[in-house]
């Protein structure tokens, strides 16, 4: 009956009545970091509930290692948060190095800290242009990820490959560093501080639109940190001075003079602040930590039985040679026992929970990682909040699905 | 600080013997065995109580030992940001044993025991929606138990004819290779004719 003698009754049939609308978030949406799929449910632009479905790259890389020895589970690490590959290594190595006993020669334990600082600058780099994508800028993901290129030529440089290193290795690291590299990186240091961490700070900081997206979005107070069990970068935005390389120092970080950035509101612009310093910060590590290394030559490797021989041994010893052979092929044993190592990766705290049973392989490795507990927040953190500021949520967390589906 | 953690350790036992079943430090780690149905209590105790203030929950996990009894090892990793410390609680179950959840306590344990659930089949009781997480909708077993194969059950492809995803039940063109490299010398323990007498002859 269009000719309106029915009169309009259209609001009172159940149809139109006004209902929350439910709407899926990804699986394939730029703004989701990867393959995260939320069920929102909104009520106009306001989210209700938010059902994130995780998953989808799930690999099972635990169970994969339990089949294989622990050296070569070491690549799997790369493959978790491949956004900075080599902290997650430094994990799987610290564990196995608690569980032998075997201590790390200090000129290792240095190339360690340099290239974790790298990585924590390559993630924050990700993540800063990223969010800043999220909320409508194009040029800063552009600029940053130029920055990102020339450290993973430092990467390729160091162990061969620009993203799974393979480089942190039990007992050490696997090639030691030509001097040139050493000059390089710390001329890009001294390039990037002047140059790119200017530039973007001109560009976001102040940036009108970046922090009316940015300010007061997905406060996180104290009481929020402890419930969901935040850690890193969402526990500095809030205020607390909370970093395992300060508070549980691992490697040789309690050498090493750095500040660390806290936060005053909890919001995703202060996390954006404290991502800020933290590169700075990091890059003034890799200056100290270029200069002991100028200081200290030396062996790489604890050599033993979790470590390869020197190539000269392996080729005039014949005891060298059976070592080699049986180390990459049975590969070495880990005495029986249980351990949890825990670092300061950069979106927090990435850990693996070890149990040995005396043989070549894992009985199990249970990984912790820290996107896993700050996306199970995103329901309590993104109710009330408008649909836009979903994605200012998502990208303030750092999550990336390699480490949360596992 | 294997120091501090054996007062702790000391301290927790004195505090709440009926749930401290035994605790040691190893590695520089404290570890305490708790019975299933104390968790609630302890896990609570450990957050409210001053010295112990452990109030973020760092993980949970589970271990599977299908040759004992008790097939499960359920662990909990809980830390202190205001103490600074960390501890381990083991609690052992049975295969057909429920688990008590402690999501009122920390709302983060509720993904860590979704987790657990879908990896081993333990169930959580109390839990508000223990649906599977990680695995595919759908998904039958068990993944991380120990006699879940590595190469799984199903494997889907798309198919052309139907033009959707199809699951099928997994068919290798070789069997999947698992390589035992132990040396014979150190794995295994032989028995020659004639050892017996060696310990006839004590």
């Amino acid at each position: 009956m269009m000719d309106g003698t029915k009169g309009f009754e259209d609001a009172l049939t159940g149809e139109q009545k006004i209902r929350n609308f439910n709407i899926n978030f990804g699986p394939q949406h730029p703004a989701a970091h990867g393959v995260l799929r939320l069920v929102l449910e909104l009520d106009g632009e306001v989210v209700e509930r938010c059902d994130p479905h995780i998953g989808l790259l799930h690999r099972g890389t635990e169970k994969l290692m339990e089949s294989r020895t622990y050296l070569q589970n070491l690549p799997y690490f790369d493959r978790l948060d491949y956004v900075a590959p080599m902290n997650q290594e430094h994990a799987w190595c610290l564990a196995i190095e608690k569980l032998t006993g075997v201590e790390v020669p200090r000129r290792a334990s240095l190339i360690r800290v340099l290239f974790c600082e790298i990585g924590r600058v390559l993630n924050h780099l990700l993540n800063i242009t990223t969010q800043a994508l999220d909320v409508g800028a194009l040029t800063p993901p552009l600029w940053g990820f130029e920055e990102r290129e020339q450290l993973m030529i430092f990467y390729e440089r160091a162990c061969g490959a620009r993203l799974h290193a393979a480089y942190f290795r039990p007992g050490g690291v696997h090639q030691d560093l030509p001097d040139e590299l050493l000059d390089d990186i710390e001329e890009w240091a001294h390039k990037f501080m002047s140059g790119f961490m200017e530039d973007i700070d001109g560009l976001l900081t102040e940036n009108r639109i970046f922090k009316q997206r940015n300010a007061d979005i997905g406060i996180v107070t104290e009481e929020d940190i402890l419930e969901y069990g935040f850690s890193g970068v969402m526990v500095r935005g809030s205020g607390l001075a909370w970093d395992l390389r300060r508070a549980q120092p691992y490697e040789c970080y309690d050498e090493f003079d750095f500040q660390i950035p806290v936060g005053k509101n909890g919001d995703c612009y202060d996390r954006y602040l404290v991502r800020m310093e933290e590169m700075r910060q990091s890059v003034s590590i890799i200056k100290q930590a270029i200069g002991k290394l100028r200081d200290c030559p030396g062996d790489i490797l604890a050599r033993g039985k979790i470590t390869p021989p020197s190539r000269t041994d392996m080729k005039t010893s014949m005891e060298s040679l059976i070592h080699h052979f049986k180390l990459y092929t049975e590969g070495f044993h880990v005495p029986e026992g249980e351990v949890y190592c825990a670092v300061e990766a950069p979106k927090g705290e990435f850990g693996v929970y070890l149990v040995a049973d005396g043989s070549n392989k894992p009985y199990r490795a249970k990984i912790r990682a820290p996107g896993f507990l700050h996306l199970q927040a995103m329901d309590y953190m993104s109710t009330g909040h408008q649909l836009a500021d979903v994605a200012a949520i998502i990208g303030t967390m750092d999550v990336v699905f390699g480490e949360i589906d596992r | 600080m294997s120091q501090a953690l054996n007062e702790l350790g000391t301290y927790i036992e004195g505090k709440r013997p009926d749930c401290v079943l035994a605790w040691d430090v190893t590695h520089g780690e404290l570890n305490v065995d708790v019975a299933p149905s104390s968790i609630l209590g302890l896990v609570e105790f450990l957050k409210v109580d001053s010295t112990c203030r452990f109030s973020s929950l760092v993980d949970i996990t589970a271990v599977d030992y299908p040759g004992r009894a008790k097939r499960f090892d359920v662990v909990y990793h809980f830390l202190s940001m205001y103490q600074n410390h960390r501890i381990r609680l083991r609690v052992s179950i049975r295969e057909d044993q429920m688990m008590p959840s402690i999501t009122d306590l920390h709302p983060s344990a509720n993904w860590f025991e979704r987790e657990v659930f879908d990896m081993f089949g333990i169930l959580f009781s109390g839990h508000p929606d223990l649906r599977r997480i990680l695995t595919d909708y759908g998904f039958r077993g068990y993944p991380l138990r120990k006699d879940f194969p590595t190469t799984g059950y199903t494997e889907v492809r798309y198919d052309e004819v139907e033009k959707r995803v199809v699951y099928e039940p997994v068919s290798l063109v070789q069997e999947y290779r698992q390589f035992d490299f132990m040396s014979p010398w150190e794995g295994a323990e032989y028995i020659l004719p004639g050892d017996e007498k060696e310990a006839e002859a004590k």
